[in-house]
């Protein structure tokens, strides 16, 4: 009962941000000058009678005013006017959703596993040469920027290897599904640059964990009563290791959502980074306005969702307590 | 016993246990150890810290010291014709051939004569006539080694010799066309008597022989770009075959009297605005133009800006932009976290939300919002800045409001309250020193997400710090973008800078969390 109401206040304190951020992101936006697409005078002219229509030269309190009215009643996001003329905001969102989705899911599949075997190793070999192996190549690999991956990897297998192609297919050489083998295919390059980076956090996270968790007294006790070392590892320190490390996992999940912007720039992935920076340079306010919501809902998201499941993985931990 | 106890001793018997000397505390024989110093010592043990360290410093000291050392052009100086080019050290080069500012091709052998044309055109000035060997030998010759060829089969399935060479990129612009007024045609002249330098070059006729007339490059009769050709004596023209004795048939203009023509009016009414078009040899007109040799000890960006420079303009940019951000968070972080935590109550819940909801937006589209607003009217590194300002504080005021929480209900606090200290000394005197280690460590934390973030926006387009007098390593990185696979050098040098700092500052900070942390005193030993 109380994690319920407690849940409930996280929530309506995150749409409480969330309405104030979009407001004051929608007044700044509406206050610069929408430039027309291109085309001949005569569809100017008529891009002007829609924009008269839909209220784009009122009083921006206004154009406040309809635009949390259309969003409400209709669902209604705007329209893109120069990525793609009249095509709704939401739709093109939600269009660009899937590529993103795909390529993070893909990559953390691979390096959630990976980083956590990795991390294990490095804490039960503590000291050792192994372990120092892994934690310099774990810091190297934490600090190197994304695009230094992306640019290695690209020369590696595309350059040197000629293994992958240089950027992802588009939809149509790909038997026109985001699910075909071509496609998997074509993500590798991009999969494996994301993943260095989360392995490595992965890795140093656990490995940190687990090392504090092994020489704590319980894993004395443990030991004494007769289990074996890997007996002990297995069953009490990896358990107690995992709190800390499932709510990080947890957030990375809603953090596919987001995607990394640079990435998908490298690789030419049509997705929503891709289309958050092309509406920057086309000036294309609704497809802004409508990818500004989506990042930081998402972000937000993230650190309730941290927050809530600190709570149900350990029940030690009394969410809302004072 | 009662008697002994109470045994009157006299009063005389009693003295001093130091008779003629005074009391006095005992020194201590070490300086005593205060929080810093404690910190600073245990910093100094942390091995891979110190090694970061010195790092920062080099890598610094490289973008402070680069400008200095290279005398003959700073950081405006761009050449258009030598863009991408590799690094090239002539005097490295000619001492332990490092540096030559080459590259490794595989060519066939129409690739390989127009390569070794410029070396012979540049021996043959006067349509003296020099053979392919001479050409080789030239000081001007692009070829810097040559293989023996190999037989490959072509496209067509017909042999042809294959050649491994090195090429030197600065030497293969070759000739250019460029038109000039009579005075600086004067100046070319005097200059070429002066330096023994040759600059200008005959001007070739634009005939049948002459595949592709815009390329000054097309010296000698051909009928295709690298299929020289000579005129028989039936005036036919018959191919010529590859050989070091082989000497290209020169097309050069000529007067009447047979010799070759250098300049050529082409337009401009009286002496000062008269036009001429010459032909010049690059490398030397180079010379003429600016005084020295071309040396790029980075090679160039893809502008045709000294790299080494532009690194190091990059490297101060970012540097920069990464310690103001961290000083003004600092500051900003630790009033706004001072007061949040000291007061408490409503103003706390209230001020809470503010950051709260300046948390909740993502960076990024704070940083697009400032510069789609701002980069026009003030500037995009202002607006970068003011973007960096607008959220980066809450962090650090995060930290200090819980050590507040922690520090302010403290016995010690309430003494100097009882004792009539105002709150500002309270917070500033009392409690605040407490929170300096952590708010430290974040600090030197947020110098490489700084950079980070930086180079990331401009990487993407959305900020632009790239100009005539500097650029941003973020910058360096986004121009050298789907060019990189050919210049290579474009992406190499930038990528480790920037590798580096980010690795550097990371264990650097690392070791500063550490060595803040008095809980983990003793446990490394």
């Amino acid at each position: 009962m109380k994690m319920a109401k407690y849940i409930l206040k996280r929530f309506l304190l995150m749409f409480f941000v969330l309405f104030v951020i979009v407001s004051i992101a929608f007044i700044l936006v509406r206050m610069l000058e929408r430039p027309l697409p291109d085309g001949n005078a005569a569809q100017q002219e008529i891009v002007k009678i829609r924009w008269t229509e839909l209220g784009y030269f009122e009083p921006i309190l206004v154009q406040y005013g309809i635009y949390f009215k259309n969003i409400f009643t209709n669902w209604d996001f705007g329209t893109s006017w120069t990525i793609k003329y009249m095509e709704p905001a939401w739709d093109l969102l939600v269009g660009r959703l899937l590529p993103t989705v795909l390529v993070n899911l893909y990559s953390l599949i691979f390096s959630i596993p990976a980083g956590i075997a990795l991390g294990i190793y490095a804490a039960i070999k503590k000291n050792r040469w192994q372990d120092t192996f892994i934690s310099t190549a774990v810091m190297i690999f934490v600090s190197v920027p994304s695009y230094v991956y992306a640019f290695l990897v690209q020369f590696i297998f595309y350059f040197k290897l000629g293994w992958l192609p240089l950027t992802v297919y588009s939809l149509a050489d790909a038997g026109g599904s985001w699910f075909t083998w071509p496609m998997f295919y074509s993500m590798i390059a991009p999969i494996l640059a994301l993943s260095f980076g989360t392995i490595a956090g992965l890795a140093r996270f656990t490995r940190a964990e687990l090392t504090e968790t092994l020489t704590s007294d319980y894993m004395l006790l443990a030991r004494t009563k007769g289990l074996t070392r890997s007996q002990a590892t297995s069953r009490h320190a990896l358990k107690n290791a995992m709190v800390p490390i499932l709510p990080m996992i947890i957030s990375s999940f809603v953090g596919i959502l987001g995607g990394s912007f640079v990435i998908e720039k490298i690789f030419s992935i049509p997705g929503v980074g891709n289309l958050y920076v092309n509406s920057i340079f086309q000036r294309d306010y609704d497809v802004f306005m409508i990818d500004s919501i989506f990042y930081t809902l998402i972000g937000l998201l993230a650190n309730i969702l941290v927050d809530i499941s600190y709570g149900f993985i350990d029940p030690r931990i009394r969410m809302g307590e004072k | 016993m009662a008697e002994n106890i109470n045994m009157n001793i006299p009063k005389e018997k009693f003295r001093f246990v130091q008779e003629n000397e005074k009391i006095k505390d005992k020194k201590f024989d070490d300086k005593p150890i205060g929080y810093f110093k404690d910190a600073w010592i245990r910093f100094k043990k942390n091995r891979a810290s110190v090694v970061a360290a010195v790092i920062i410093i080099l890598i610094l000291l490289f973008s402070i010291l680069t400008p200095m050392f290279i005398t003959t052009h700073d950081n405006s100086f761009m050449v258009p014709q030598y863009q991408r080019k590799p690094a090239r050290v002539t005097a490295l080069r000619d001492s332990i051939g490092l540096l030559d500012g080459g590259v490794d091709r595989t060519v066939t052998e129409p690739e390989l004569i127009r390569l070794a044309s410029m070396g012979v055109a540049a021996a043959n000035y006067d349509g003296s006539g020099a053979t392919m060997q001479e050409g080789y030998d030239n000081y001007h010759s692009p070829l810097i080694s040559v293989s023996e060829p190999t037989v490959v089969l072509n496209a067509k399935k017909k042999e042809v010799n294959q050649y491994d060479i090195r090429v030197d990129t600065y030497l293969e612009v070759g000739f250019l066309y460029d038109s000039i007024k009579q005075e600086d045609l004067q100046k070319i002249l005097d200059f070429e008597k002066e330096s023994g330098l040759k600059v200008l070059y005959p001007l070739v006729e634009a005939n049948e022989f002459n595949p592709d007339p815009t390329d000054a490059n097309n010296w000698y009769k051909a009928k295709k770009i690298g299929n020289p050709v000579y005129i028989n004596e039936k005036g036919k023209a018959k191919t010529l075959d590859y050989s070091l004795d082989m000497v290209l048939e020169d097309n050069y203009k000529r007067d009447e009297n047979g010799n070759p023509i250098y300049y050529e009016y082409t337009g401009g009414g009286d002496i000062n605005t008269a036009q001429y078009k010459v032909r010049v040899l690059y490398y030397n007109y180079y010379q003429y133009l600016y005084g020295f040799e071309p040396n790029y000890i980075m090679g160039t960006e893809s502008q045709g800006y000294d790299m080494a420079l532009r690194i190091a303009g990059g490297i101060q940019t970012s540097l920069l932009i990464a310690i103001f951000v961290c000083v003004v968070n600092f500051i900003l972080g630790a009033m706004y976290g001072a007061v949040e935590g000291y007061y408490g109550g409503t103003l706390d819940l209230v001020l809470e939300r503010i950051s709260d909801i300046l948390n909740g937006v993502p960076f990024i589209i704070v940083a697009s919002l400032f510069q789609i607003h701002l980069a026009a009217k003030v500037g995009a590194l202002p607006s970068l800045l003011f973007a960096y300002v607008l959220t980066g504080w809450i962090g650090t005021a995060y930290r200090v409001r819980t050590q507040f929480y922690r520090f302010k209900n403290q016995e010690y606090v309430m003494a100097a309250r009882t004792l009539g200290a105002r709150d500002s000394r309270i917070i500033w005197k009392h409690i605040f020193p407490n929170t300096l280690g952590t708010i430290i460590t974040s600090s030197a934390l947020a110098i490489p997400s700084t950079i980070m973030s930086e180079s990331m926006l401009s990487y993407l387009g959305i900020v632009k710090l790239g100009g005539a007098t500097g650029t941003s390593l973020g910058t360096l990185l986004a121009d050298a973008e789907s060019r990189w696979i050919q210049f290579p050098h474009l992406m190499l040098y930038p990528a480790i800078i920037i590798s580096l700092l980010m690795i550097c500052f990371n264990l650097f900070g690392n070791g500063l969390r550490d060595a803040f942390n008095p809980s983990l005193r003793g446990v490394e030993d």
